[in-house]
This record gives structure tokens, C-alpha cells and sequence, in this order.
């Protein structure tokens, strides 16, 4: 009875999960009238608006995981080893992202950093862009310190800190040639995770006006049938790819771990 | 997702030998972070609390709280919350039955990595894409939608079913039910399902791991059955922990933007999209009105997280 119940529960959820995944599958093949095809994803995929606005996306993301990598891996290590009575405060701080709305956010960028403001980033092309990936790197903080600190635990800071000062290592050689290498697999899945949320974001990019790939997808929405469709499927293969990766990372971070 | 700090001490750190006094040098390691956080974190939000509060001129006001109080903010508000409301909760009783069917129903332990990583692809699958999938399965044009109306005589839009013939004697002509369609908040409730599902079963699956086998088993020996030990024993233990994931999750719908805008365009009256229409072009005529309907949002989803991290806390004690 239970596991008739069980199976009822599992099958009717997958169920909805898969079926709006057919439904875009087959509406994105459905551009040729008469049969099947790939043209909407060549329409995509040759449209050089696609093509640039995906460039701009993946740059910014990259911008992100590298910023989210130095403002974390740091403050992380640092927590850790010199003021663990900050934890508590520093990861508080990490979790506001998932409380205040991105739309509230850049809200606040807008009004405080326009033209006439002290600090005019919205003036320039290059500021706007800077603002967006200071932007991008908030939303990510969340899981990028999640996941370094998890990292961390894992290791023994203050003793791998020590033995590196005693062979004459300073801070930098530290950070990037002990405890980086030793939480990449953790670094890794923060920043994959990041690069799925970031490739695809629309309410930040949209508001600060740039030529992103979320706002290039809501806009096609608007004007064209099948691309759209076409997008999504991109859109949930690069999510499920990023996804992927973190869980490769995962398993060969035990395999290491197993073997030492 | 809220740090089990609680669980971890503090490495046993070696203390900075007493040479000096809260030597303030410690502080430099982590100024780059709270510069950061200041910068593009605490001042935005702040500005926005502190524009609620002041008059074009600057001077302090609560006018704009009360200005929040007219029919078509209120309706948008209102709306938001049905939307968070009722997707949290469909998505907290189908992702808990689905997370339950596979750790607690007996289903083939195989199914549950798959599924796990599942979610956690469809939980990060939202945005702008979401929308289009859902256009093209349930839209005017969509998959299911044509299928019903083709095969099964089945018009969403219009809540008519022109029964077919086999089955005309028995309910008539036409049956009629209420309309659907994927542009209103019923068809923003079934969208936002797809992560909202997923969210809980990542967030539940530890919480039903921890209900522990002896438990069960002592039940059992006192003589209960398996109804009476989920009422009296295991939902007890998980209430606090599914009722937290019912605030997260309301929060989780509350903050989407791109998911309704890709959807429905500006048409939908919903509080991020007013934000959204508001930032762009000062729909509302007064930009202090615009922070407070923000300072709103905040509040609203702080609220939400609050309980959360409330109740987890509570449920932790037992699920260890």
C-alpha cells in the first residue's frame, strides 16, 4: 500500500517535471512545418545578438567567480584562523543575499551611484559594468562562502598556516599555494554554481541596462515563436552541465581525499 | 540557505600570543570584505530603508508607508502574496510526498541520487527559460494545450469540454470549468512549481534521513500502527522543519522577477513587476513611493527568512 502510494507520488511529480521539458524540446524543433529540424537553434545560434550577448554573460561570470574567489577564499581563511568570534557576523552578512531581492538591490545601486552621485559608476559603460559584476558577486555570496567555508572544515588551517610561515611562506604564498589548492574542489562547485546563476540573470542586467543574455532571451520572447524554445533547451543543458561538473568535482575531491 | 554554525566549533585556532592588546591588524584581513559588503550590500539597501522615509526634499516622513495604502499597490501586493502562498505550499506538500516516496516509501534506493541531482538543476532552472518552457508545454499555443483541445476536445482557455460522442449521454454536450490560462496567477502558481518542488526536496531529504529507525521500531513494539506513529511521532518531529520550508519557500517566489516578466510581460500586477515598472520609469509618479514599496519587499521576505531560521533552529534539537 505504501509503496503503491510511494510510486503514485514519484511517477505524478516527475511527471510534471518532464513534461513542460518534452513540450520545449518538441515546440523548438517544430519551426519547418512539415517535419522536424534544428532550424530554430541554427536561428539562434547565428543570430550575432546570441552570439554577443552570450560573450558578455560568460565574461561577466568569469568576472564573478574571480572577484567571489578574492573577496571570499580570504575572508573565509581569515575568520577561520584569527577572529573565529567574527564567524557568526560574517556569515549572517553572507546569507542577506537570499533575503533581500535582487530587484531591491540594484534598486539601491541605481539611486546611489548615478551620475551626480559621489561615486558615478552608472555614468560609463565600463562603471555599469563593474556595478553588474559587483552585483553578480552579492547574489553568488551566499553559495561561494558556503561552499569555501565547507571546504575549509575540512582541512587544518592553523596547522597548514604554521607549517607554511615556519618554511618562510607570507600570506599570499599562503593563500594561493596551500589553501587554495586545498579547497579548489569547494572553490570549484561555488563557482559553477555561480556561472549557472549568472549566465542566464535577467532583473540586474535588465535594470542596469546591459547587453546581457537574460535580457536577449526575454526580449526574442517577445518577438519570435519557436527560438524561445530553442533558448530554454540551451538554457537547461548549460544548467544541467554546470550541475554536472559540480557533481564530478565532488567525486574526484573524495577520491583525493580517500587516497592521502 | 541559513549556516549551521552551531555545529561546528571554531577551530581550535592558536591565539594570537598576548603581545598586544586586540591587536587591530587582525581587522585587515577581513577589510576587504566588509568594504565590499558595505559598498555594494548594506549602503544600497540602506539608502532604499532611508528613502522610505524621507520626502523629495529630505526631510523624514511616513507619508510614503501610508501612500503604499492605495487599491493598486495594496492589489499588487496582494496578488504577490496568493502567488508566494500558494506555490510555497503546493510545493511544500508535493516535494515533501515525492522526497518521503523515495527515502521513506521503499521505492529503489537507485532512484535517489538521480533525483537529488535533479533538483538541484531544476531549483537553479528559473528565470527567463522557465517561462519559455512552460509557454510552449501550457501556453495558448502549447503542447498539451493543443493535444487537449485536438484529441480530447478540451478548451483550457475557454473552461469548455466538448465531450465526445461515446461520452455525450452521459454529461451532456459541453462540460464547463473554470478557465486556465498560463498568463494569471494560477498559471504563475503552476510555473513556479518547477523550482519550488525541487527546493523542498533538496532542503527535506536530510530532515526525513534524520527520523531515526528505533523510533519507528519503538512505536511499533508499543503498538502502533503506521498511521498513528506518523501523527503522533514523525510529523511531529518534521512540523517545524516543513513549516520552515514553507517560509523559505514563500520568500523564494516572492523575490522572482524574470520567471513573471518573461511570462506575462508588464500586463501582471504583481509587486516585483510594479518595482520592476517602477525603477524603469517611475510608474508611480513619486520615487520615494518606489523605495517604500521596496522597504515593503524587504520586509516581507525578511519576515519570511526570519521564521525559517526560526524554526529550523527548533527542529535541528531532534534531527541530529
Amino acid at each position: 500500500m505504501t509503496r503503491v502510494l510511494a510510486w503514485g507520488a514519484f511517477l505524478l511529480g516527475m511527471l510534471y517535471f518532464l513534461l513542460p521539458l518534452w513540450g520545449m524540446t518538441e515546440f523548438s524543433l517544430r519551426m519547418r512545418r512539415d517535419a522536424y529540424s534544428f532550424d530554430a537553434y541554427a536561428s539562434v545560434l547565428g543570430n550575432p545578438e546570441f552570439q554577443r550577448t552570450f560573450a558578455f554573460s560568460a565574461t561577466m561570470a568569469l568576472v564573478t567567480i574571480l572577484m567571489g574567489v578574492l573577496i571570499v577564499v580570504p575572508t573565509a581563511f581569515w575568520v577561520r584562523l584569527r577572529m573565529p568570534g567574527l564567524r557568526p557576523v560574517v556569515e549572517f552578512i553572507t546569507l542577506l543575499p537570499l533575503v533581500i531581492p535582487a530587484i531591491v538591490i540594484v534598486f539601491g545601486y541605481i539611486r546611489l551611484y548615478n551620475t551626480g552621485s559621489w561615486l558615478p559608476l552608472t555614468g560609463t559603460a565600463a562603471g555599469t559594468n563593474l556595478l553588474l559584476a559587483m552585483g553578480y558577486t552579492v547574489l553568488a555570496l551566499p553559495y561561494m562562502y558556503r561552499a569555501v567555508d565547507t571546504g575549509l572544515r575540512t582541512i587544518d588551517v592553523a596547522t597548514l598556516t604554521e607549517a607554511a610561515q615556519s618554511l618562510g611562506a607570507g600570506w599570499g604564498t599562503i593563500l594561493g599555494r596551500v589553501i587554495l589548492p586545498n579547497v579548489l574542489g569547494a572553490v570549484l562547485s561555488g563557482a559553477f554554481l555561480t556561472f549557472a546563476i549568472v549566465i542566464g540573470e535577467f532583473t540586474m542586467a535588465a535594470l542596469l541596462d546591459r547587453p546581457a543574455f537574460g535580457p536577449f532571451m526575454q526580449r526574442l520572447g517577445q518577438d519570435r515563436a519557436y527560438e524561445p524554445s530553442a533558448l530554454a533547451v540551451i538554457a537547461f543543458v548549460i544548467t544541467w552541465g554546470c550541475m554536472g561538473l559540480i557533481g564530478l568535482v565532488t567525486r574526484t575531491q573524495k577520491h583525493t581525499r580517500v587516497r592521502t | 540557505m541559513p549556516a549551521d554554525a552551531t555545529t561546528t566549533r571554531p577551530l581550535a585556532a592558536p591565539s594570537p600570543a598576548p603581545r598586544a592588546p586586540a591587536l587591530p591588524l587582525r581587522w585587515l584581513g577581513v577589510l576587504p570584505f566588509f568594504i565590499f559588503v558595505a559598498l555594494f550590500l548594506i549602503l544600497p539597501t540602506m539608502h532604499i530603508v532611508l528613502g522610505a522615509f524621507r520626502t523629495t526634499a529630505g526631510d523624514f516622513t511616513v507619508q510614503n508607508i501610508l501612500d503604499l495604502n492605495t487599491r493598486s499597490i495594496r492589489n499588487a501586493y496582494w496578488v504577490s502574496i496568493q502567488v508566494s502562498f500558494w506555490s510555497a505550499l503546493l510545493g511544500c506538500l508535493i516535494g515533501f510526498a515525492m522526497a518521503a516516496a523515495v527515502v521513506l516509501g521503499g521505492l529503489p534506493r537507485v532512484l535517489r541520487q538521480p533525483l537529488l541531482t535533479f533538483s538541484g538543476v531544476a531549483s537553479n532552472f528559473a528565470g527567463v527559460p522557465l517561462a519559455f518552457a512552460f509557454i510552449a508545454t501550457i501556453g495558448p499555443a502549447g503542447l498539451i494545450t493543443l493535444w487537449l483541445r485536438s484529441d480530447l476536445g478540451i478548451v483550457l482557455q475557454a473552461g469548455l469540454w466538448n465531450v465526445p460522442d461515446g461520452l455525450q449521454a452521459l454529461l451532456g454536450e459541453q462540460v464547463r470549468f473554470p478557465r486556465f490560462n498560463i498568463l494569471s496567477t494560477a498559471g504563475l502558481v503552476l510555473t513556479y512549481l518547477f523550482f519550488q518542488i525541487p527546493l523542498m526536496i533538496l532542503i527535506i531529504t536530510p530532515a526525513l534521513d534524520g527520523l531515526k529507525r528505533e523510533w519507528r521500531e519503538a512505536a511499533q513494539v508499543l503498538g502502533a500502527s503506521g498511521w498513528q506513529y506518523w501523527r503522533m511521532v514523525a510529523l511531529p518531529i518534521l512540523f517545524p522543519s516543513i513549516l520552515g520550508c514553507l517560509a523559505l519557500l514563500f520568500a523564494n517566489a516572492f523575490g522572482a522577477v524574470a520567471t513573471a516578466i518573461a511570462l506575462t510581460g508588464p500586463a501582471l500586477n504583481i509587486a516585483p513587476i510594479l518595482l520592476y515598472a517602477q525603477i524603469r520609469g517611475d510608474v508611480l509618479g513619486n520615487p520615494h513611493l518606489g523605495y517604500a514599496l521596496a522597504l515593503g519587499m524587504i520586509v516581507i521576505t525578511a519576515v519570511a527568512n526570519t521564521i525559517y531560521i526560526v524554526l529550523r533552529a527548533r527542529s535541528e534539537r531532534w534531527l541530529k
